[in-house]
């Protein structure tokens, strides 16, 4: 097909071992190597990172990312087992860190008994993380570099 | 790296002491305390995702985005974000930025087949004008045509339609909101005949019941999701109902949760109407004051290409959006055909969970919310299902009262505000107008200041209708803003690529960061995003917000506006308008589209010294002067006095969003309601003031068959969506590590026992395959998603793995809009 006369080409010359993909031609950074009208082999399923290990958060109000695998985690109606650690009153048997205190305020603010029912699906802002590696690198830049920067 | 507490500490004291060694003054040696250097500059902004329209607030420092988090003073989300939004900050950052014009060169000169090479804006945009005006030329309007978005911001999106409706008097311009929203808007148009929710977010504390129609909140609207499980938790008298056609995270809440085979939504909704009417429960009242009855047209096709046997086939494809006046009786008599029994053959539901579901509605005191996204909207009848719905809310009376409340979602951040408010499809001007009405073209032709006869009466090619044009060649210069349309679009295989790749076409594609889309462009315009310019998106809830711009975009690239406006410099009257017109007015000769449409005494009314002190703006500094509120204000002329109005410019940069319509300083949360809306009439109680008389259309329409069932070889319903992770295609959220990492690729939601019959497990390579195309994918039976036997779910966010070369490009053929969420497939070991 005519149309697709570079992308033909341009796989013609990878399998002859002759790479002529310049960077300037395959320019979709998370797409990988296959032409679009190729695709290329799925990566292998990630793995949960699991090591509970705290990461470093990027400013003091991001949720902290889930440092162990959540597979198979029931949280219900029934039950949420998250905070069968994380809760208040769990997290001195458990050693896990208690949720926020701002997980126990309402809408308007006030501070409740127990966790607020607007907080109670945790993974709508905690998420677990893979061992898979990112395609693109992030620029964002930490505020303590950024003082660091301007002390200097 | 694991390292115990008591090493730590150790290495920290040693550290700490010799740093205050070395330290003068009375500085903590490991934190900087001074007050002056840690005080964060913070402002306010809308969530750059979803519909919902979260106010965010936004931290920077030294010119650099360095916090975000949900704005506790926001209505919307007091004080929450998703996980999306709350890596907000680092969404500009991907260090593969667009910093300059790319342009496919050989030998130092364009070529279709050349690579991507650096060019000045200058080159940029003489090989653009260059293309439109032979395409102009050779074609006429129609031969150029633009594809945008609904997250354009308002005046993007109204210079854009501008641009393209009065200066090129073409109408081949389409939002991709086309593929999201335009069942829902055919449906408040048919229903209603004016567009948008009538209620407002305020329903959910309100309501006593809600009932999802192909909505996964969970994901999809995490944070009306949040305001939904408080309702829920909080009153345990209150139900949810979750209908759809897999398992997903809303089961968590579900007091009903339902699956139901795809395409019988139809069937459900007639059921119910069938159930309110025979156990006696319609609001009589109601309906002889508020109400009509309309039959509409059946066997209406599903918009696939005019030789598909599906089309041969349909008797009423020319007329699908007709209707014919029908008594209540006759609708009686036409629902009474959904029987428990034959809707739960053809649902798959129980007849007693059919039950429980019709008597949340017909129940007087119960208030029922109702919401749906896409589930209800990519469908080859979404504007039926969006009217049957209707239909059970009217026949109750439970509409536009707190709490009970029809309620379409949205699910772009503009989608509403730019899309369908400005009025950027094919079809429509602002404030609900449309091209084919001399009346509206007169009204936008007079606010535009243009010649009478500007404006082309023929609607323009719709979304899908662009990439088959642009695969035979119709249209040849073709500009793509705000979306990522290669990825996004249905059966990429035989109709985007081609297109975009038909030596015939020149495709530009405006984007911040290097998508698929760029990849089959021929000239790459690097944008500016989000904060980086100055914006304003209306959400789902008509609510209308701004946000300056805090931050300077990277490199060369500039926004969207900046490039529309400056693009239309290139250009003079004589060389896009017919002479008759110009002879006819010749005050328009010699002039540029700039002169006629932006600098026209109206948009370059108000000054640079009008921007609030403290804040830059790219755009008005290249312009001369404030061109965002000039805009904004010629915008908003459309709409006032007539239920659309807004607030002035100046307001919204100081609220937290108006629900519009805005009347003396006043928003409006429930419309069509006395009291609550300042447009009924006094004695009126309720009035759908859209409608000529008043009164909103009760539908009768019927279960019709989906445009491609599983058979034999195509075994499995292929349903494609988002997840909570990612947004759209991803071209942002992936190169956030931490999304990325949490939900990297793409994969195949699948049953056990599906997967055991194709003797594959969880993680294994497929090839989900359908007559169009195939992907590479990975099996998952155990994640969020569990689809029954016989139907799959892959999301769409991964570039890596392209969906849309495996789904059909079939559509409503009232709206136009594509379904997603049916095509049959099989899936296959690697």
């Amino acid at each position: 097909m005519k149309t697709f006369t570079t992308i033909g080409f341009t796989l013609l010359l990878i399998l002859s071992g002759l790479s002529a993909v310049t960077a300037a031609d395959n320019i979709a950074t998370l797409r990988g190597s296959a032409p679009l009208n190729q695709e290329g082999e799925a990566p292998p399923m990630p793995r949960p990172e699991s090591n509970d290990q705290k990461r470093k958060r990027n400013y003091p109000m991001q949720p902290p990312v889930i440092p162990h695998n959540v597979q198979g985690y029931q949280v219900d109606m029934k039950v949420n087992k998250c905070l069968s650690c994380h809760a208040r009153k769990r997290a001195e048997e458990s050693q896990a860190p208690m949720i926020s205190v701002t997980h126990y305020m309402d809408r308007d603010g006030n501070f409740l008994a127990d966790v607020s029912p607007r907080r109670y699906f945790c993974f709508q802002c905690h998420v677990e993380q893979t061992n898979a590696k990112p395609l693109v690198n992030n620029t964002f830049k930490d505020i303590d570099d950024i003082l660091a920067e301007e002390g200097q | 790296m694991n390292t115990d507490r008591r090493t730590f500490l150790k290495t920290q004291a040693v550290a700490t002491a010799a740093a205050a060694a070395g330290m003068a003054g009375a500085q903590a040696s490991n934190l900087v305390s001074d007050r002056s250097k840690t005080e964060l500059q913070w402002n306010k902004a809308p969530c750059r995702f979803c519909g919902t329209g979260c106010s965010v607030n936004v931290a920077t420092k030294n010119g650099r985005v360095v916090a975000t988090h949900g704005d506790i003073l926001s209505e919307v989300n007091r004080g929450l974000s998703c996980v999306k939004g709350y890596f907000l900050s680092k969404i500009m950052y991907g260090n593969d930025r667009l910093t300059q014009p790319l342009l496919r060169m050989k030998n130092g000169q364009f070529d279709k087949n050349g690579d991507f090479t650096p060019v000045s804006w200058q080159q940029a945009f003489d090989i653009m004008a260059q293309k439109f005006k032979e395409s102009l030329k050779a074609k006429g309007p129609s031969g150029i045509g633009m594809f945008g978005s609904g997250q354009w911001t308002v005046w993007e999106g109204y210079a854009a339609s501008k641009l393209f409706k009065a200066g090129f008097r073409s109408n081949n311009i389409e939002p991709n909101a086309r593929h999201c929203m335009a069942s829902a808007v055919a449906g408040f148009m048919r229903t209603f005949g004016i567009d948008e929710p009538m209620g407002c977010y305020d329903d959910i504390e309100n309501a006593d019941a809600f009932v999802l129609w192909g909505a996964n909140m969970a994901e999809m609207h995490p944070i009306l999701w949040t305001r939904v499980t408080d309702r829920r938790l909080s009153n345990p008298h209150v139900k949810v109902a979750v209908l759809t056609t897999y398992e997903h995270r809303c089961f968590e809440l579900a007091d009903m949760p339902i699956v139901f085979t795809p395409h019988s939504d139809l069937a459900i909704l007639n059921y119910i109407a069938h159930y309110i009417i025979s156990n006696k429960k319609v609001n009589t009242d109601f309906i002889d004051k508020h109400t009509n009855f309309r039959r509409g047209v059946v066997d209406i096709g599903y918009g696939l290409r005019p030789e598909h046997p599906l089309e041969k086939a349909a008797k009423n494809a020319a007329t699908a959006n007709d209707s014919t006046p029908m008594t209540f009786d006759e609708f009686a008599k036409f629902v009474s055909d959904y029987t428990a029994e034959k809707v739960s053959k053809l649902s798959g539901m129980s007849v007693k969970q059919l039950q429980d579901l019709a008597e949340l509605y017909a129940d007087p005191n119960i208030k029922v919310t109702s919401f749906w996204t896409m589930g209800v909207n990519q469908h080859t009848r979404g504007v039926w299902v969006n009217n049957l719905i209707y239909n059970i809310h009217l026949l109750t009376g439970k509409i536009a009262t707190p709490g009970n409340s029809p309620f379409s979602l949205t699910g772009q951040p503009s989608a509403c505000g730019t899309a369908r408010e400005v009025g950027t499809f094919c079809h429509r001007l602002p404030a609900d107008m449309v091209v084919n009405n001399p009346e509206h073209r007169k009204i936008t032709e007079t606010l535009w200041n243009i010649p009478a006869g500007t404006i082309v009466e023929k609607p323009g090619f719709h979304a899908v209708e662009h990439n088959r044009k642009l695969k035979d060649g119709v249209i040849n210069a073709y500009w793509i803003q705000v979306n990522n349309n290669l990825q996004a679009a249905p059966n990429l295989n035989e109709e985007t690529l081609p297109g975009y790749r038909n030596p015939a076409n020149f495709i530009v594609v405006s984007d911040a960061y290097p998508t698929v889309t760029c990849q089959a462009a021929d000239l790459i315009l690097p944008t500016a995003m989000w904060v980086e310019k100055e914006g304003a998106y209306g959400n789902a809830e008509r609510r209308t917000q701004f946000w300056h711009q805090l931050v300077e975009a990277p490199g060369e690239a500039k926004s969207d506006l900046w490039q529309l406006v400056e693009f239309s410099k290139r250009f003079s009257t004589e060389e896009v308008w017919p002479a008759e017109l110009l002879d006819a007015n010749p005050a328009f000769k010699g002039k540029t589209l700039y002169d006629v449409l932006f600098a026209n005494g109206v948009v370059n009314k108000f000054p640079i010294t009008d921007i609030e002190a403290g804040f830059k703006n790219h755009e008005a500094e290249a312009f001369g002067f404030y061109i965002q509120k000039g805009l904004f204000e010629e915008y908003a002329a459309f709409g006032r006095g007539h239920a659309h109005d807004l607030a002035s410019f100046d307001t919204y940069h100081q609220s937290r969003g108006l629900r519009w319509p805005v009347v003396d300083g006043k928003e409006t949360r429930w419309r069509f309601r006395e009291g609550s809306d300042p447009y009924v009439k006094p004695g009126k109680g309720f009035e759908f003031y859209g409608k000529p008389d008043g009164r909103a259309v009760i539908f009768a329409l019927p279960y019709e068959p989906p445009a491609e069932s599983p058979d034999a070889e195509f075994d499995m319903w292929l349903c494609t969506g988002r997840v909570l992770e990612h947004w759209h295609s991803g071209s942002m959220t992936q190169r956030v590590p931490e999304l990325y990492k949490s939900f990297p690729d793409a994969v195949v939601y699948m049953h056990p026992d599906d997967a055991e019959k194709r003797g594959v497990r969880r993680g294994d390579e497929v090839r989900v395959i359908s007559r169009r195309g195939e992907i590479r994918t990975r099996v998952e039976t155990r994640g969020r998603n569990k689809p029954p036997v016989g139907l799959v779910y892959v999301p769409w966010f991964d570039a890596s793995q392209l969906i849309n070369k495996v789904t059909l490009d079939a559509i409503d053929p009232i709206s136009k809009q594509t379904d997603y969420k049916k095509c049959a497939v099989k899936v296959v070991k690697v």
